[in-house]
């Protein structure tokens, strides 16, 4: 036991920013033009979830599943594995995040997302638009290369906030079991950035933290309310 | 706490004067030309080693990036260019043993390469198929050094290293700890098995390996091959913010860099530094560390004042 608290993150980390940034850039130039097809669909997402109907559950988590699905598969087992030997766990992490997606949209039954229902999930949406919109923009802010952008669908790091987000949209109590891998790769993605010294490692952290207060307070208000009824 | 103490002048010339200054000409390319390279020996054979090698954990780690993969070839060619031999990594290091498997490959196989490696798996039975493998990346017939790699299942892959070096499939076998982990048990192994190499972390701030590990290492015959001589870069980063004392050029120290590899290579029970780097001036840099003059006893306590107070 004392032997493994005299390890500190910067122990684990395997490659510099350098490379880990690099990695994006390659990788964005290997899969392009992926990168709007999967902004096209962040769009249709986000549609979706302005119109209530037969098939927007099915249809919203199915874009979701399907990012998770080609991040595990094109970027963290072709990609990051190559620096990152853990990579191929992550991956198995994603491909399960994708099929608890699929199960929920598709096999559970309809599922209704409403942004517009209460504070909460107005902020659950909120968090969506800073995934497909701000976010890809943080590295150019902080001074990296426009060509190393993530972007949703395709990078890990928005597709996970963005999962958050819709997941906080939900139009019944939050689905736990969907977001404990999102919360687990935002502590790990924050760990990773942090030790690298990344400017921007306080975003996933944060972002998971409101997000996890979010679905608290949810819970919590929902509590309240039969109690009073 | 001095450490450095330990060491008296007489213990310091007898060692340095075991220390040899050997002209290593590479002859890569005939371009670069090579100072003269200070070596020890390697206790259990007496075969000479330079006192700066090539550590590659993280530099080298860029995955299939071609560009980074060129880069570190050349940091490699001018290793080998300025004399160096030891290369060291592990399949820890992501993709490491394949840049370095890229590099040498590129640059023909240099027939003076020291390849040292390790064997890191929990699992007992998967320490010979991970040493083939690694082998396989490196592009190397055989390993020069197999090091259990942070004591991870040491008691099965030391049988193991120590059956391949008798039957001739590696030439020396070895142990290795960072950061001062398990130093007890780390000595226990190193009395009761036969070691040719240790590897601990060691440098002017991190010194302690000084009190039992390295002298045990001089009173057992074990080459000792010291990583994180930097503290991932840290230390230099810490340093540079002020000026190198002007009395480092006594012991020709031009950077920090230098100051703190030379305070390392002076302890005696040291064999080889391996230092990480991805750019060509700083393996040079860390190469014309290894030559010129050592600092003694003296001058390694004024060293660690210097260092401590900042």
């Amino acid at each position: 036991m004392g032997d493994w608290l005299s390890y500190t993150l910067s122990d684990f980390l395997l490659f510099s920013a350098r490379t880990y940034y690099r990695l994006f850039e390659l990788y964005n130039r290997a899969i392009w033009p992926a990168q709007i097809l999967a902004l096209l669909l962040g769009l249709v997402v986000l549609w979706r979830l302005h119109r209530a109907g037969a098939w927007q559950g099915s249809m919203v988590t199915m874009i979701l599943a399907a990012g998770w699905l080609w991040t595990a598969w094109a970027y963290l087992l072709e990609q990051y594995d190559t620096i990152n030997w853990a990579a191929r766990y992550f991956a198995i992490g994603f491909v399960f995040e994708a099929l608890l997606l699929i199960w929920l949209g598709a096999i559970q039954g309809r599922r209704f997302f409403r942004p517009y229902r209460d504070w909460s999930s107005r902020a659950g949406l909120i968090l969506f638009l800073f995934a497909l919109v701000i976010q890809p923009l943080i590295g150019l802010l902080v001074g990296r290369d426009w060509k190393q952008t993530e972007i949703f669908g395709i990078a890990p790091d928005p597709t996970v906030l963005a999962t958050l987000g819709i997941l906080l949209t939900m139009d019944k109590w939050p689905p736990w079991g969907l977001m404990i891998i999102p919360l687990i790769w935002c502590a790990l993605s924050g760990a990773t950035l942090w030790t690298m010294g990344s400017p921007d490692a306080w975003v996933m952290p944060v972002a998971a933290l409101i997000a996890l207060g979010l679905a608290v307070s949810r819970v919590l208000s929902a509590r309240g309310q039969d109690q009073e009824t | 706490m001095e450490h450095s103490h330990c060491l008296n002048r007489r213990s310091f010339l007898g060692s340095l004067a075991a220390t040899s200054a050997a002209a290593m000409m590479w002859p890569l390319t005939g371009a670069a030309q090579p100072g003269p390279v200070l070596t020890r020996t390697i206790p259990s054979t007496g075969e000479a080693l330079p006192l700066v090698g090539l550590g590659t954990w993280i530099t080298f780690n860029v995955g299939n990036d071609n560009e980074a993969r060129d880069s570190c070839a050349a940091v490699i060619r001018a290793f080998f260019e300025t004399g160096g031999r030891l290369i060291d990594s592990s399949p820890m290091y992501g993709s490491s043993q394949d840049v370095v498997g890229y590099g040498l490959q590129k640059l023909g196989h240099p027939p003076r390469l020291f390849s040292a490696d390790k064997v890191w798996t929990s699992s007992a039975s998967a320490g010979p198929s991970q040493i083939a493998e690694s082998r396989r990346h490196w592009r190397v017939p055989r390993f020069d050094l197999l090091q259990v790699h942070n004591l991870l299942a040491w008691e099965a892959h030391l049988r193991t290293l120590l059956a391949m070096k008798a039957a001739g499939e590696v030439r020396y076998v070895g142990i290795t700890t960072s950061e001062g982990r398990r130093h007890r048990e780390f000595e226990r192994v190193m009395r009761q098995h036969p070691l040719d190499f240790i590897q601990v972390t060691y440098n002017i701030l991190d010194r302690e390996v000084e009190e039992r590990i390295l002298p045990l290492a001089a009173e057992r015959g074990i080459a000792v091959i010291v990583n994180r001589p930097f503290r991932q870069g840290a230390l230099i980063d810490r340093l540079e913010r002020y000026p190198l004392p002007a009395w480092a050029a006594e012991v020709g120290a031009r950077s920090w860099a230098q100051f703190i590899l030379k305070f390392i290579l002076s302890h005696p029970a040291v064999t080889c530094a391996i230092p990480a780097t991805t750019r060509v001036d700083h393996v040079r840099e860390n190469m014309a560390a290894a030559s010129g003059r050592l600092p003694d006893a003296a001058m390694r306590s004024r060293m660690i004042a210097s260092v401590e107070g900042r």
